[in-house]
């Protein structure tokens, strides 16, 4: 039993020594991000496009493929339950605003981490075992600046924007789905959607994937420079970057949630 | 307070002739000890080859030397600057007239040859790019890599990486060349060529070169002076006809390739072994 509780202990704050190393990263990352032209450091355009356009353009199909399914699972979830009561035309709300509100941030920052969040970690944790951070750092260069600025820049720009696009697939999804075989008409569903919506819905699951965005970047720098031992620990490293992400992407949202429903 | 950038004076006086000083330096890692007060001084101008074997603390010294490790203790001087007290931000100006080549020669594998080159250049200098191109494919056709400057780091053989590491890291005509064992992994024939381009740059930039290395052919080659590290402790200085002479027993046994006492008992532990049972 002391055992047990010593190794809960243990493990406890060792997770609490990485969220603080991570935290003081993301503050790190986001000042050298601000003030690098006022520090007499490039603003890295170049490499911080090549970042949006690897994490986000590269990843439309599959958050589109999946925002599309999940609204289709949702409106037959959701029609299920609610024929029973006579009231399908409830599924164009249901859809909508969970979607919005929750699933689209949600699920776009769960993709995004374990496509994107795992290959910062594989990248600058192969870089790290490889003596290429080293190199920049002997040659005068600030890992911080080169590697973790652009990648968080990147994502913080385009997870909102994915998160957008998921949204609009996912209530597509709902919306074919209802039209084809939940026998509603089109423009009624589509007046339906609307009058669910308020902006506050959309404003408050795009904060939470600006958050989520802060938190797949840290997470993957953090995994990828605190790599160790070879090729099995960039292995490491990537596996531990998905599974932390995503566990604090899921806190996050419980967090953000119960703040936004007490709140507002 | 003086900066660092402009390197006429540093705050702490030495000698003109001395480009490295290292002090008293302590290091341990996970509560071990790996260097256990080390003293040393590089002349400006000369090659200085620290030898041992694996493990006794040569690459975490030279590890120490461009800023990449915090000692536990001690000091290690460059130039007047005491690199172990200054902040990262503050080690910039030092690191630009240092250069380093890694044992893996490190290449950023994301870039071309050229843009390796170039990096420095790019980042530290305000000259036009093509400038800067020129510049890179100079610095390769000194390391004997012309035609190479779109090739990626994963299509050349161990050899060339090591070139273009090299060419790399005399991009910005650094005054000390750091080689961390530059020869280890070619066969003879590349490592000389390695060793004879180390001695080219040397002659044509008159730069000071600290080599850790455990290759003897090439210390011989390349050394104006050896220093020989054991368990974190030098215990022999000098050139090498004076390394040749030392009466350390330890060294001895390094130049003569001996195996340790302790391992000839097992080969001929071993060898017993295998002769009973053949008899």
């Amino acid at each position: 039993m002391t055992t047990a509780l010593g190794y809960l202990g243990r493990q406890t704050i060792r997770f609490l020594v990485h969220l603080d190393r991570m935290a003081r990263l993301s503050f790190e990352t986001l000042s050298e991000a601000v003030m690098a032209p006022w520090r007499g450091r490039k603003l890295r355009g170049r490499s911080t496009l090549e970042q949006m356009v690897r994490i986000g353009y590269d990843s439309i199909p599959i958050v589109c493929t999946i925002a599309f399914f999940v609204g289709l699972i949702l409106a037959m979830q959701s029609a299920y339950q609610l024929k029973r009561f006579g009231a399908t035309i409830f599924v164009a709300d249901l859809v909508a605003v969970s979607i919005i509100r929750e699933l689209g941030p949600l699920l776009t920052a769960i993709i995004i981490a374990g496509r994107s969040g795992s290959a910062i970690a594989a990248e600058i944790g192969t870089m790290k075992v490889g003596e290429e951070i080293d190199a920049l750092r002997t040659m005068g260069l600030s890992h911080v600046n080169f590697l973790f600025v652009p990648r968080m820049v990147a994502l913080l720009i385009v997870l909102p924007c994915l998160t957008i696009l998921a949204d609009a697939i996912g209530i597509i999804g709902g919306y074919l789905l209802s039209i084809s075989t939940l026998q509603l008409s089109s423009t009624r569903y589509l007046n339906q959607t609307a009058s669910a919506l308020i902006m506050k819905d959309l404003m408050t699951g795009l904060v939470k994937s600006g958050f989520f965005a802060l938190i797949i970047a840290v997470v993957g720098c953090y995994q990828g420079i605190t790599t160790e031992g070879g090729a099995e620990g960039v292995g490491k490293s990537t596996t531990s970057s998905v599974v932390t992400s995503i566990f604090l992407i899921i806190a996050a949202d419980v967090f953000f949630t119960a703040l936004f429903y007490a709140a507002f | 307070m003086p900066t660092p950038s402009t390197f006429e004076s540093g705050p702490i006086s030495q000698p003109e002739d001395l480009l490295i000083s290292i002090r008293d330096l302590l290091t341990h890692y996970d509560g071990r000890p790996i260097l256990q007060g080390i003293d040393l001084d590089v002349r400006r101008g000369e090659t200085m080859v620290i030898l041992g074997r694996s493990g006794c603390g040569k690459s975490t010294l030279l590890r120490h030397l461009v800023g990449l490790a915090m000692p536990t203790a001690g000091q290690v001087i460059i130039k007047g600057y005491d690199i172990t007290k200054l902040p990262e931000e503050e080690l910039v100006p030092v690191r630009r007239k240092l250069g380093m080549l890694f044992q893996s020669a490190a290449l950023f594998n994301s870039m071309t040859v050229a843009e390796n080159v170039a990096l420095a250049l790019r980042e530290h200098t305000e000259l036009e790019k093509s400038t800067i191109d020129i510049m890179a494919r100079m610095k390769l056709e000194q390391v004997g890599l012309s035609g190479f400057e779109n090739f990626m780091p994963a299509q050349l053989s161990g050899g060339m990486k090591k070139r273009a590491g090299l060419a790399r890291a005399i991009a910005m005509d650094p005054e000390i060349l750091f080689c961390d064992e530059p020869s280890a992994g070619l066969d003879p024939v590349v490592a000389m060529g390695i060793d004879q381009l180390i001695l080219k740059l040397k002659k044509a930039f008159k730069m000071t070169i600290v080599v850790v290395t455990h290759e003897l052919a090439s210390v011989f080659t390349i050394a104006d002076r050896i220093a020989m590290l054991h368990d974190g402790r030098v215990i022999a200085l000098g050139t090498p006809e004076e390394l040749q002479a030392s009466s350390n027993p330890l060294v001895q046994q390094f130049l003569r390739r001996e195996a340790d006492a302790e391992e000839i008992g097992r080969e001929r532990f071993l060898s017993n072994l295998v002769g009973e049972e053949k008899g």
